[in-house]
């Protein structure tokens, strides 16, 4: 396997869409290849950075403001 | 990434963390969930007209689209107008909601229509692409080979690494930032997103595929700097 396939490998790794004898063949090449590893790692990493919700929080006063256009329409409808 | 992929990966990888807590959920509101009333109920009493159960819906999702707002637009007043605009939109359009899909999925496809249609608007006059460029495959070499170590989190403040992560990702084509995040962060299946975008699954895979290496590329080369 050359690094270039084991990039798209990587990416279908993480979507479990390798079978176990891929998977087996990507691992070794990830033991032999620091580079690749490290890819394969900060990918990882990479998604869960994104994934972090605390980083992402909704402030309260949006939430206040979400509400109030809400039950503004709530009313317009009722009318 | 599916739940299932990610407990594959879990298991054969020794993964550190779980996705679930990586996303933030908090096991309590899981177990509140499910004391609080079925979904599908509060749908239907919606439908019927009764606010306080669309209230009950919109209190469920509200967090979850407001942060898909805000990695999509990457500022937070074009994540509000996405959030309120999304949420408007669906009391509207209740009515036309089959249930054939989950109702947090029908929310994803409204807030990520909303915030495309932003976005061109925004961009109409510049050049820089909304939909996907093509791409030359020497952009998708990895070029930073670096360890991030010690973990970004670590070295960096709550708001320094949102600024960098919204930065990072505004520099791809909303086209392929739109795919990561459905794909590996509201965790759509391949299928949902194709429906949701438009796309067929091969163009899903493909966009994941260039979004989550040049994503991994401009971190890698930003977080050298940090």
């Amino acid at each position: 396997m050359t690094c270039k396939e084991a990039f798209q490998e990587i990416s279908k790794y993480y979507d479990g869409e390798l079978t176990n004898d891929e998977k087996r063949v990507l691992k070794e090449h990830l033991g032999r290849c620091g580079h690749c590893q490290i890819v394969f790692d900060t990918t990882r990493k990479t998604i869960e950075l994104y994934c972090e919700g605390e980083l992402f929080p909704m402030p309260e006063v949006v939430r206040s403001r979400l509400h109030q256009a809400l039950r503004r329409k709530f009313e317009q409808k009722a009318t | 990434m599916s739940s299932a992929a990610a407990e594959r990966l879990n298991l054969e990888l020794a993964v550190p963390g779980s996705r679930r807590v990586a996303a933030g959920l908090n096991p309590m509101d899981l177990q509140q969930q499910t004391l609080e009333r079925p979904e599908s109920a509060l749908i239907a009493e919606a439908k019927a007209g009764n606010s306080g159960a669309f209230e009950e819906l919109v209190n469920r999702y509200e967090r979850k689209i407001y942060r898909l707002g805000l990695r999509l637009m990457g500022n937070p007043q074009d994540a509000e107008d996405v959030l309120q605009e999304s949420f408007l939109k669906a009391y509207e359009h209740l009515p036309e909601f089959r249930e054939d899909s989950r109702f947090y999925t029908w929310l994803v496809r409204i807030a990520v229509n909303e915030g495309l249609m932003k976005l061109r608007k925004q961009r109409s006059d510049k050049s820089e692409p909304l939909e996907d460029a093509v791409d030359d495959d020497g952009q998708l070499m990895p070029r930073e080979f670096r360890d991030w170590r010690p973990n970004p989190e670590q070295l960096l403040g709550q708001e320094q690494m949102q600024a960098l992560l919204l930065n990072a990702a505004n520099t791809l084509p909303a086209g392929l930032r739109t795919v990561f995040f459905l794909r590996d962060v509201e965790e759509l299946s391949t299928e949902e997103t194709a429906e949701a975008l438009g796309l067929t699954a091969g163009a899903v895979k493909a966009r994941l595929f260039r979004a989550r290496m040049r994503l991994r590329e401009q971190l890698a080369q930003v977080l050298k700097r940090a």
